[in-house]
């Protein structure tokens, strides 16, 4: 049985879609990535599939629960890291997952037990008597994680998991969520919108855009779905981008051409004979190229590819600006 | 849920705001130094100027009912931190009955609310400030819980409602003050003009510093039955709406 399922889910606000007919499995034991760009629906999905919100239309079960019906039994079966904190940061770590394990029913032994167990595994044992306003963002984080687990959740939701933190505390996160994957076998499914976090951890990737799900797959799945080597063309002025693409679509030696502002990416079978080609073509129209790279694709390739921009030009998201001024007029 | 679920989430909660208190001893012992300044010295004077005899007794369940009122508006409306501060999701989204959970809530804000008041009490009668009888004191105690019970639930529901905390600022200014003002702590209701006497009728917290006065002073004003009903009546309103918001409150 899949650990998720989700069967045409959607979500609006105020008439604005913030999910769109979202229809994905995630195997248990699964380790499973939505990757997006802010606005994207990352987190309104994860909250309709952790009970947090109902979705506006179709379902979704999990552990084999409807998330609206049977909302409860969901919340039993599941453990949610959300964006930012939710510790008390009053009390010790010790402290915070006792609650935690008190507000799931957990017995008295069995807690105790488990506390040990999690602080282990995120190797906060000797701070765990400490007050949680005296950690650091990366321990705050670890202990969430470990909160997460406290319970024995079949399925774990971590919603952007490393943001905001530094990369040498992020490469540490990485290494425990593998590794809580691994020993635990817990379903996880987390969402981000850095390229390096879906590409190292995740088994599958979801691309997600506009509240849809444009491509699915395993990270060399996407990858090599693209076919062959990536051009990068940098041109001196933006304004001939448009009639340089139409040429290059049109050429029999390119598979596919994109472009974002007064950038040309280019996918082509064999990059070493096709660049010259490539500079006929522009010079030949008079269009100047300042700088040229080749390289194999990485998830921000297959990212351009199926939404047309690069992931972190996430201000001209439409939708986020909208979310946002709507988030701060009610403030 | 059965009941030993029920249980255990109200006591998680209650534990919780145990564990908060413990840490914040200073500061809930520090918050007891206005309300004695005002006994002592404010007592003391109007009583010996105005030549009224035993003024301090008089104004002493007063104060210990103003105490008991900020201490549980304010451990009611501590939700909108848990709010800001995220906590609230790792409630909401635990599998409990937020009923219980804003009767667990209620219950941490009333105990520390009742440590206070008792504070305060035992603290004023080692300053001299005598009370009518031992059995009195005693009384006391549950009056405290039941006044504690009604205003903490209304912080919950305010709490619930308002999205911000510049919101408690307003609750504050515009809702404690004139409680206290307007609940004959600091005088006698009989003299009052009509107008302010409508007023302080139509204010629960009258009730409770006049059940307070009838178990630490005596002579009250309004038959102790009245005042029981009265606060039993608004706990049990105020609990109905406060949890009945909080059930509905978005994170």
């Amino acid at each position: 049985m899949d650990a998720i399922v989700t069967d045409g889910i959607a979500r609006s606000f105020d008439g604005l879609v913030a999910v769109d007919g979202v229809s994905i499995a995630v195997g248990e034991g699964e380790l499973f990535g939505l990757l997006g760009p802010n606005g994207a629906g990352k987190t309104t999905l994860i909250n309709m599939l952790s009970t947090m919100s109902r979705p506006t239309t179709g379902t979704a079960r999990v552990c084999g629960f409807d998330v609206v019906r049977e909302a409860a039994a969901v919340r039993k079966a599941i453990g949610v890291v959300f964006q930012g904190t939710t510790l008390d940061d009053r009390l010790t770590g010790r402290e915070n997952l006792d609650l935690h394990g008190r507000l799931y029913g957990m017995a008295k032994k069995l807690r105790r037990e488990r506390i040990t167990e999690v602080l282990r595994l995120v190797e906060l044992s000797d701070k765990a008597d400490l007050l949680v306003k005296t950690y650091s963002g990366g321990m705050m984080r670890r202990l969430e994680i470990a909160r997460g687990l406290m319970h024995h959740p079949k399925v774990l939701f971590l919603d952007e998991p490393t943001l905001g933190l530094d990369p040498q505390t992020r490469f540490h996160i990485w290494e425990y969520i593998c590794s809580l994957n691994r020993e635990e076998g817990v379903t996880m499914m987390l969402t981000t919108h850095y390229m390096e976090e879906a590409d190292t951890l995740c088994d599958r990737i979801a691309i997600i855009d506009h509240g849809r799900i444009t491509a699915l797959g395993g990270s060399e799945q996407l990858k090599s779905a693209l076919g062959g080597d990536i051009i990068t063309l940098r041109l001196a002025s933006s304004g001939d981008g448009k009639r340089l693409l139409r040429l290059y679509e049109e050429s029999p030696y390119v598979s596919s051409a994109k472009i974002t502002d007064s950038t040309v990416y280019l996918t082509v079978e064999r990059s070493d004979e096709v660049i010259p080609l490539v500079f006929q073509t522009a010079l030949g129209s008079g269009i100047s190229i300042q700088s040229v790279t080749v390289r194999k694709p990485t998830l921000d390739d297959v990212f351009v590819h199926h939404t047309g921009r690069g992931i972190r030009d996430e201000f001209a998201n439409e939708f986020t600006r909208v979310r946002y001024k709507l988030q701060t007029s009610k403030r | 849920m059965s009941a030993m679920r029920a249980f255990q989430t109200v006591y998680t909660m209650w534990l919780r705001e145990m564990l908060r208190f413990k840490r914040a001893k200073s500061r809930i012992v520090g918050s007891l130094a206005t309300p004695l300044f005002f006994l002592i010295i404010l007592g003391t004077a109007i009583g010996s100027s105005y030549n009224i005899e035993s003024y301090r007794e008089f104004m002493a369940p007063g104060i210990i009912a103003m105490v008991i009122l900020f201490s549980s508006i304010f451990g009611g409306v501590s939700i909108l931190w848990d709010r800001e501060f995220g906590f609230l999701k790792e409630i909401l989204i635990a599998p409990v009955s937020r009923f219980f959970v804003a009767l667990g809530k209620a219950f941490g804000g009333v105990t520390t609310a009742m440590i206070q008041g008792i504070l305060l009490m035992i603290i004023a009668g080692s300053v001299g400030v005598e009370y009518q009888s031992l059995i009195g004191v005693l009384a006391s105690i549950p009056i405290m819980f039941v006044i504690g019970v009604g205003f903490i639930s209304l912080g919950i529901a305010l709490a619930s409602r308002i999205e911000s905390h510049e919101g408690f600022q307003m609750v504050m200014s515009f809702l404690t003050m004139p409680l206290v003002l307007l609940s004959g702590a600091f005088f006698p209701l009989s003299q009052l003009p009509q107008w302010l006497k409508t007023a302080v009728y139509l204010n629960p917290l009258t009730y409770g510093v006049e059940a307070l006065r009838w178990a630490l002073y005596g002579e009250p004003e309004i038959p102790i039955t009245v005042c029981m009903i009265v606060l039993l009546l608004f706990a049990t309103i105020t609990t109905a709406i406060g949890s009945w918001l909080f059930g509905r409150t978005k994170v």
